[in-house]
This record gives C-alpha cells, structure tokens and sequence, in this order.
C-alpha cells in the first residue's frame, strides 16, 4: 500500500516538472520572440549613415588608408617607444574595413541591440530551466526523442553565442539569424516532435548517451553557428564583389551587408568555427561506435544515422582539406562547408524522419 | 578542378602574403604538404606515364575529389536497402521493383560498402594517403634534423614586422634574442647577422599522426571483416549453449576465419530472462528492463560464475563477445498419445510477430507417436500465443501488453507426415500441412481451441492430447562476436583525434630578429614572424617577444632619420593606435579587383 502511495507520488511530481518545463518551454519561446522584435528594431532604426565604407575602401586608395582600422594587438602595455608591431594582410586579399554591426553606429539601433541581447539571456536561462526541469522530471539526461533534442540543441546553439559574445567576440550580427532560427527549432519542437517526458527503451540505457548525444549536439550547435557565418559571407561576399566591379547593389543589399563585418572576417570565423569542433565531432562518432559496439554487438554496421554521420564527417574533412592544402579561401570552400552543414542536418531530420534504421527514436 | 584551381592556390596559399618567391627558402617549407604542380602531359613511355599517374594520384586535388566521391558513395547505401543489414527490406524493394530491382542489383546498390566500386574508391584514397604519408614524412624528419631556415632579405614583407634602433650592439641583440627565443621553446640559430627560429613542429607531427591513424583505422576495419565471426543463437531458459559451429542457429564468418581452431572454447547456460515493460502512461508497453541471468565458464573447463547480459552490457569470454538480441515465450507443452503415454514434453520457442510478443509457431512431434490403433503418425500444432489477452469476445488473438499477464495459446492440430525426412531443411516455426491432415471436431469443423494455462486440448477419437502446462517459460537470442583488430581501431580512432587536434590548433611559425650596424654607427633591429597561416596569434607573439628584447636592448634616444621612415600603407595595419609612421614602404600589392574598378 505504502509503496504504491510512494510511486503515485513521485509520479505526480515527475508530472508537475514535466508540466514546468513545458511552461518554460512557453515562455522561453516568448521571451526570445521579444528577442526577435528587438534585434528587428535594432536593423530597422539602426543608422544607415556609415554605408558606403566598403564602396569606399574598394575604389580609392586614399580613403581606404585613411579609414583602415588601426588594430590593437594585445599582449604589450602602450609605452610610448615600444616599437610597433605592423601587420600586413595577405597579397591579393580585398583589404575591407568590418562593417559597423546593426546599429551602424547610431545610438538608439544600439540600444535595441542591447536590449535584445538581454532578452536572449532571459530568454535563454529561461530555456535552459526547461531543459532542467525536463531532465528531472524523467531523471535522466534529456536526450531521449526529438523533442528533447530540439530544445537542447537550440539551448546550445544560444549558449555558444552568448559565450562568444561574453569573450568579447565580434558576433552580434549573429543575433537576427540565431533567433530566427531558434524560434523556427522550438516552434517545431513543440508541435511536430512534442513526446510527453517518458524513460528510456533498454537500448539507451548506457553512459555512452551521455558522451556522445551530449557531444553530439554541441557539435551540431557549433556547426549551425559556422553555418551561418558561412551563409552571410557568401552574401557579403557578392556585395564586396560587386562594389569592387563597379557595380551598385540594391538599397536593401546596401544597407544590410554594409553593416556585416568584412567578407574576410567572416570567412575566417566560419573557418575557426568549423575547424575548432571538428575534432569533437570525430570523438562523437567514435564514441557512438564504441556504444553501438555494447549496444548492438558491432562498432559499424552503416546503419542509416552512422552513414551520414559518416557522411558529414567526410564532408568537413573535405572542406578543411580544402582549405589547407588546396588553399581554398572563399567562395568554393563556403560551398563545401554549407554541403557539409546540410548533411549534419539531414542526419538529424532527415534520417529520423524519412530513413528507418536501429536508431530508437529514429521515426521521431 | 581545373587550372583556376591552381591559380588561386598560388595565390591565397599557404604562404600567401608573403610574397613567397622573394622570401625564398625562409617560406618554404613550413608545412610538408606537396607542392602542386599543373598537369604536364608527357610524351613519355610506360614508366613516364606511371609517375605521372602516380603523381596525380598523390596530388592534393585528387585526393580532395576521392574523399569528396567517397562522401558521395556512401549515400545510396543509406536510402537503399542493404543486405548486410536487411536481407527482408531487400527481398521486399525487389518484389516491389521488378525493373529497378536487378539493375540495382547489378550496380550493387544492395552491398554499397562492399560493392566494387565503393571499395575502389577508399583503396584509390588509402593508396594516395599512403603516397603522401611517406615523403611528406621523410620531408619532416629532415626539416627536423635540419634548422629554421635563415632570414629572408626583406624582413618588411612578412606579415607581421617591428624594427627599431638601439645602442646595444648587435651581437648583444642576436644574443638577447637568441636566449630569449629557447626560453620560449623556439628552435633557434644565429644565422649571419639574424637569428632564426622556428617553433610549432607540434602541427606537422599531429597532422601525420593523423593521417597514419587514418590508415590504421582501416586496415584494423578490413582486418576485421576478414578474421571476424558472427553467430546467433536462441537459448530457452534452463539450456546451454557451448560454442562450437553445430551449436550455431546461423553463422557468418569472415573470409579468412578458420572455424575449427578460432572458436573459443566457453559455454553459458540461461538461467532467466527477465524482462520489465512501462505499465501506464502513453508509452505503456515500451521496454524497460531487459536481462539475462546466465552461467557461463571459460575455456574447456573453466569454473562456472554467474553473470548477468543486459542490452548495453555484453558478455565478455575468452575475448568474444555475448550480446542480449532479442527474446520471446516458449510455452511448454505435453502431448500423449491414444494410451495417455507422454510422447513429447518440451518448451516450444515460438516468435514474436509485434512489439506486445503476439507469437506464432509450430509444435512439431516427430516419433515417438502411435494413434489409437497403434500406428505410428507425426503430430503437428499450429501455435499463436499472447502474453496478455484482451478477453473472450475482445477481437482478436493479438496481445495487448509484452509481460505474462493473461497469457493464452491457441492451438490448431494436424496428423500425417511432417515432411522432415524430405531432406529439405524446414523452418522450425512454421508447419508443412502438405501432407497432414487437419483433426476436425464433432461437427466436422477444424479443431481449434484457445488453451489457459494448465488446461488441455483433447484431440478427437481418442487421438490423444495436448496440454498447455502452467509454467512458461521465456528464451532470449545471443550473438557472440568474435572481432579482432578492435582494440587497433579504437588506438588508431585515439591518435586520430589527438593528431587532429595538434594539427587544428597548433600554429607552425617563424620569427626572425636580424641586428646590424647602420650607416650612422647605431644599431638596427629588425624582427619579423611567418605563419602557415594568417593568424591574429602570430603579430601578438611577435608583440610580446619584441616587448621582451626590447626590455633588453631600449630603443636609441634619438629617433631615426626622417628618411628611414617607411611610409603608411593601404593593407598595413598598426599594432598600436597613433603610431607614428614605422609601417613598412608601400609595397603592398593592389587588389587586382581595384585596378579594375579603377579603368572604368
Ligand atoms: C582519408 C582521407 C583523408 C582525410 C579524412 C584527411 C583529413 C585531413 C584534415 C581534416 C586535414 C586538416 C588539418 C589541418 O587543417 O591542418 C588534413 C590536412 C592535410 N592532409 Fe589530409 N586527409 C585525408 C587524405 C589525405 C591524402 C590522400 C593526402 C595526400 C595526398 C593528404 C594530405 C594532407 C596534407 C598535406 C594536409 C595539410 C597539412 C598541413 O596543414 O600542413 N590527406 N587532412
């Protein structure tokens, strides 16, 4: 009788966490909507007074030496006869000033800025409460269905931009298309992929879940950030090409892609991206061969999901092979680098979604 | 992949922005990757024509289009069925696709991975690695064994450069600098009037190590497939199993798998299966808990223990491997014959056909039986069990939940021949009625009854009976690997990421610090540093040596003549706000895009 009393009432309280999450789920999803409204404000009142900085460093020398930024290098206090460092960007490199970011310098689009990248916060603690209360509520790691993938991934993904963004890194221009893109994740996770919080089959019941669905995850989150610094190069990419052709770009284009930083930068941010998880994602598919090698009596079977992590994998060699020996800076080997992203994420719908294979939750 | 290629390459390479024809051997060879030259198609015999191919096979681009055919490759083999994984899913698609299914077969689209093709591809890859692997590690033990090459004419091409006058002389400077470069674990030389250093040979190292493990991988993979066995086996409660080939329900063994002397000598017999499934909420019926109590010994005669297999936690003997597959019921059944004398008495295994083990099979007794006259006959039992029936009158016979909760069986019953002695082998779940006859009951209908536990079907005319006995029990199916090269792939998988990572994070650079006497008799220092790549890190270090040796030779109190100033310049960028003109002459190249703007 006790016993069973026992067990009704944890139940009841696994429910009442599961519900909590579900509710911070709501909330984050709101808050980060807020989020979107704001980084929207930020574009739209940010100025558009700095345009023409790129048109100018690609057409006239004389304004591009008076406007080249002046670089701080760290690692020297400023004595005043210390002898300067002097850098010099690469032989043929378009030599293009980053633009100034979405509020283009003017007070207000800053302050938007601000205020949206407080709401991530919130609104990313607030998500990650769910994730907790998730966890807690099935008292296991939340990395069980779909649905809890969703919510960790975009977790991360947030969590990997903040960090940059704490360090100091030059990545708010991350801010419009992350939240977008997060608020696309959740709304999915909540309608399409939503599993009521339940234990795991046998199959997932192993440490190896948390190693490599952990890394996993991370992986892919790191990669989605690469991704789309990749994307926006492309774009800044043809602006600079245009403007230094002669060409003029649309109003739109002008104003948008000015205020990115240079092609340059953001190529060699996707590149450190994607290169620095590289090795991580390696770990992660070995470590999931070691758990189907317990699980499933063999390390590799090619089942669907480890072809394609296969694939993937294959796929970001290839791009950092490209890079390091072929010396593919640019456009070819943004290419590779999006064919590479669109693999990882065809593994994760795609093979879930369309493909049959061992993987449990394989079928969402 | 055309000659654009090779354009770019020169241009942005590794070496980019350092002019690298002008820095001469000082650029050279910071990382052992080969040089790329553009295909010059010979007019050469057979030997000219094989260093050629053998050039191109070991080429960057090639090896970049086989790993990118490779990622390719392996894509049909995860939307199409394979028969190493599915051998039914395979049967089925061609069954669906009579024009499609042979043409895939002939293309081995069912075997991808190990199909023709596919295998040409990584063995073409491999071999190129192995093409570039060797020299590329000859090159390194040389630049090892060698030093830092000497400074290049003119430090102001570099990417990163400082210069400045002192009082201290130069072999003061080239000696500051010397130390103070092996302090910071730099390999370092005096070279004529500069000294040269070099520091990171940490990458290289990695990225070999890298593509070593790689070639590991595989050839622990292959050895793998080709020494590996693989068996199944279904165990019912209270037996054994000894691992010898006859014991085997199916066998698969690779190539070079000798299966009269690589078998392990263990057994293990199966105590109990257990299996615990969820009782409420919306996933009612999933799995929980899935264990098997065994009792195996090692070798011939090794002491039995006790263990338990669960699904992540294989078995480990005599270095193979037990796993849990699968499980299911094996209701025990007793048939007698017509004078009520016990002819079979065994616990029938009997497949699950869905997720709540609804189970079918056959009950086979094959001698031992005599009809009620006295005539020796074969008995067969078609068999469909549910752990948890839903209740008479609720549908049908298909269970309702995974544990033995409401279990029935239901039994139709055959006499006549079973087939057996035909010499083709039979599937031991299904039954053969070719030449039986069904029993009918009273009124002439098939003989058909649904039993509870320790109930008993009476067979007609005295014929005898059947009795579903109380206790059921479950088996379990194992699989024991034998896989060698295991412990290899998973070394090789370590070094692979190890390496990687040295090679990913680890900067090969250059510094150089040249001191000589100007024509007014005071000091010049020069100092420049060279990075495989273009990296913010490079400058600061150079920033931080040149604050260092600064500390030791200061800065002359006047400052240098007007004329020594080098003017700014459009891709020079200064390390510290408001410097006043010590950027290098403008010598940086203009992009070429400008020059176009610039003509119209
Ligand atoms: C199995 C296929 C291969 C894979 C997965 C692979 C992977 C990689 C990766 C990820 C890197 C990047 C490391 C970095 O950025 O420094 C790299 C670098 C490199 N690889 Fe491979 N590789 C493969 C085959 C080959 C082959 C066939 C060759 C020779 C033809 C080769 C030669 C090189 C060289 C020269 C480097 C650059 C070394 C440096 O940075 O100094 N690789 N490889």
């Amino acid at each position: 009788m006790t016993h069973a009393a026992a067990t009704t009432l944890a139940v009841a309280t696994n429910e009442n966490l599961a519900n909590i999450s579900n509710v911070l789920i709501y909330s984050a999803m709101a808050v980060y909507l807020l989020a979107f409204f704001a980084h929207m404000a930020e574009w739209l009142f940010g100025s558009r007074s700095k345009v023409g900085r790129t048109a100018a460093a690609l057409t006239t020398k004389a304004i591009a030496s008076a406007e080249a930024p002046k670089v701080q290098v760290k690692g020297g206090t400023a004595v005043l006869d210390r002898p300067k460092v002097v850098v010099r960007s690469a032989a043929g490199a378009r030599d293009v000033p980053d633009g100034p970011g979405a509020h283009g310098g003017d007070e207000q689009g800053d302050l938007y800025g601000r205020i949206a990248v407080s709401l991530t916060v919130l609104g990313w603690l607030v998500e990650a409460g769910g994730v907790l209360t998730r966890a807690l509520s099935v008292e296991r790691a939340p990395w069980g269905n779909m649905y809890e993938f969703n919510i960790t991934f975009s977790t991360v993904a947030v969590g990997v931009y903040l960090t940059l963004l704490a360090l100091k890194k030059n990545v708010r221009w991350l801010g419009l298309p992350l939240i977008t893109t997060v608020l696309l994740d959740l709304g999915l996770a909540v309608t399409v992929l939503y599993t009521a919080s339940d234990q795991l089959v046998p199959a997932l019941h192993s440490y190896w879940l948390w190693i490599h669905v952990s890394t996993a995850i991370f992986c892919g989150a790191v990669f989605y950030v690469g991704a789309v610094g990749t994307l926006l190069y492309l774009f800044r990419d043809s602006y600079e090409n245009k403007l230094a052709t002669g060409g003029k770009p649309g109003s739109f284009a002008g104003s948008v892609l000015e205020r990115l930083p240079s092609a340059a930068s953001l190529d060699k941010f996707s590149y450190r991206v994607n290169a620095a998880v590289f090795p991580l994602w390696t770990f992660t598919i070995i470590a999931g061969a070691i758990w189907a090698g317990d699980a499933w009596g063999r390390y590799w079977g090619w089942d669907p999901k480890e072809v394609w992590s296969f694939i993937t994998w294959v796929a970001y060699a290839c791009y950092l092979h490209a890079r390091a020996t072929a010396g593919w800076k640019g456009r070819k080997a943004a290419y590779l680098a999006l064919i590479a992203f669109g693999c990882w994420l065809f593994n994760y719908y795609g093979v879930n979604i369309f493909v049959s294979g061992k993987h449990s939750y394989a079928g969402v | 992949m055309s000659t654009k290629t090779d354009d770019t390459a020169k241009a942005d390479g590794p070496d980019a922005g350092s002019g690298a024809e002008e820095l001469g051997a000082a650029g050279s060879q910071l990382s052992t990757a080969p040089v790329e030259d553009a295909p010059n198609l010979p007019a050469l015999g057979v030997i000219g024509w094989a260093r050629w191919f053998w050039r191109q096979l070991t080429s960057m681009r090639v090896a970049l289009l086989l790993l990118f055919l490779l990622s390719l490759a392996s894509i049909p083999g995860s939307l199409i069925p394979q028969s190493g994984t599915d051998e039914f899913k395979v049967a089925d698609f061609k069954k669906a696709h009579s024009t499609l299914g042979p043409i895939y077969d002939k293309l081995g689209l069912f075997n991808v991975y190990s199909s023709v093709w596919f295998s040409a591809i990584y063995i073409l890859l491999f071999v190129s690695l192995i093409g570039c692997i060797v020299p590329r590690t000859w090159q390194f033990v040389g630049q090892l064994r060698g030093r830092p090459p000497a400074a290049p004419k003119r430090l102001t091409r570099l990417p990163a450069y400082a210069t400045w006058r002192t009082e201290a002389a130069p072999e003061q400077v080239r000696e500051a600098a010397l130390g103070l470069l092996k302090r910071r674990r730099f390999r370092a030389h005096a070279a004529g009037e500069a000294v040269a250093a070099e520091k990171g040979y940490l990458r290289e190292a990695g990225n070999l190590v890298f593509h070593v493990a790689l070639i590991v991988m595989l050839i622990a993979f292959a050895g793998g497939q080709l020494f590996k066995s693989e068996g199944g086996k279904l165990i019912v409660e209270g037996d054994g199993f000894a691992n010898t080939l006859i014991q085997y329900d199916d066998f698969r063994s690779g190539s070079l798998f000798d299966p009269d002397n690589d078998l392990a000598p263990f057994s293990f017999t199966l105590d109990k299966f257990t299996g615990t499934y969820e009782r409420s909420g919306p996933n009612t019926g999933t799995p929980r808990v899935y264990r098997a109590d065994v009792t195996y010994s090692e070798g011939a005669d090794g002491k039995p223990k006790k263990t338990a297999i669960e699904v992540n936690k294989p078995l480990e003997i005599d270095g193979d491997k037990v796993y849990l597959i699968g499980h299911g019921y094996a209701p025990v059944v007793t048939v007698r014959d017509g004078r009520g004398k016990v002819v079979f008495q065994q616990a029938v295994p009997l497949l699950p056909v869905d997720s709540n083990v609804t189970s079918t099979g056959a009950i086979k007794v094959l001698d031992g039986y005599r009809d009620k006259n006295g005539k020796k006959e074969q008995l067969g039992f078609n068999a469909f069990f549910v752990p948890t029936f839903a209740g008479a009158g609720q549908g049908n016979m298909f269970s309702t939940f995974p544990a033995l909760d409401f279990p029935v069986l239901a039994l139709n019953a055959y006499h006549g021949s079973l087939g057996v002695d035909a010499g083709i082998p039979q599937n031991v779940y299904q039954l053969d009625t070719s030449k039986m006859k069904e029993f009918k009951d009273s009124k002439g209908k098939a003989l058909k009854q649904r039993l509870l536990p320790g109930e008993t079907m009476k067979l007609p005319d005295g014929a005898g009976s059947i009795t579903f006995e109380k206790d059921i029990k479950q088996w379990a199916t194992f699989q024991i690997s034998h896989q060698p090269g295991d412990g290899w792939a998973l070394t090789g998988a370590v070094a692979a990421i190890g390496g990687l990572a040295a090679s990913l994070f680890i900067q090969r650079r250059r510094v150089w610090v040249r001191a000589t006497t100007g024509p007014d008799g005071v000091t010049v220092v020069e100092t420049a540093a060279l990075g495989r790549s273009e990296s913010a890190k490079v400058p600061e270090e150079l920033s931080a040596l040149v604050a260092l040796l600064h500390a030791e030779a200061p800065t002359a109190p006047d400052g240098p003549p007007s004329a020594d100033k080098p003017a700014g310049s459009a891709s020079a960028t200064e390390t510290e706000p408001a410097a006043p003109g010590q950027a290098p002459e403008a010598e940086s190249p203009v992009p070429a895009s400008v020059e176009g703007a610039e003509q119209q």
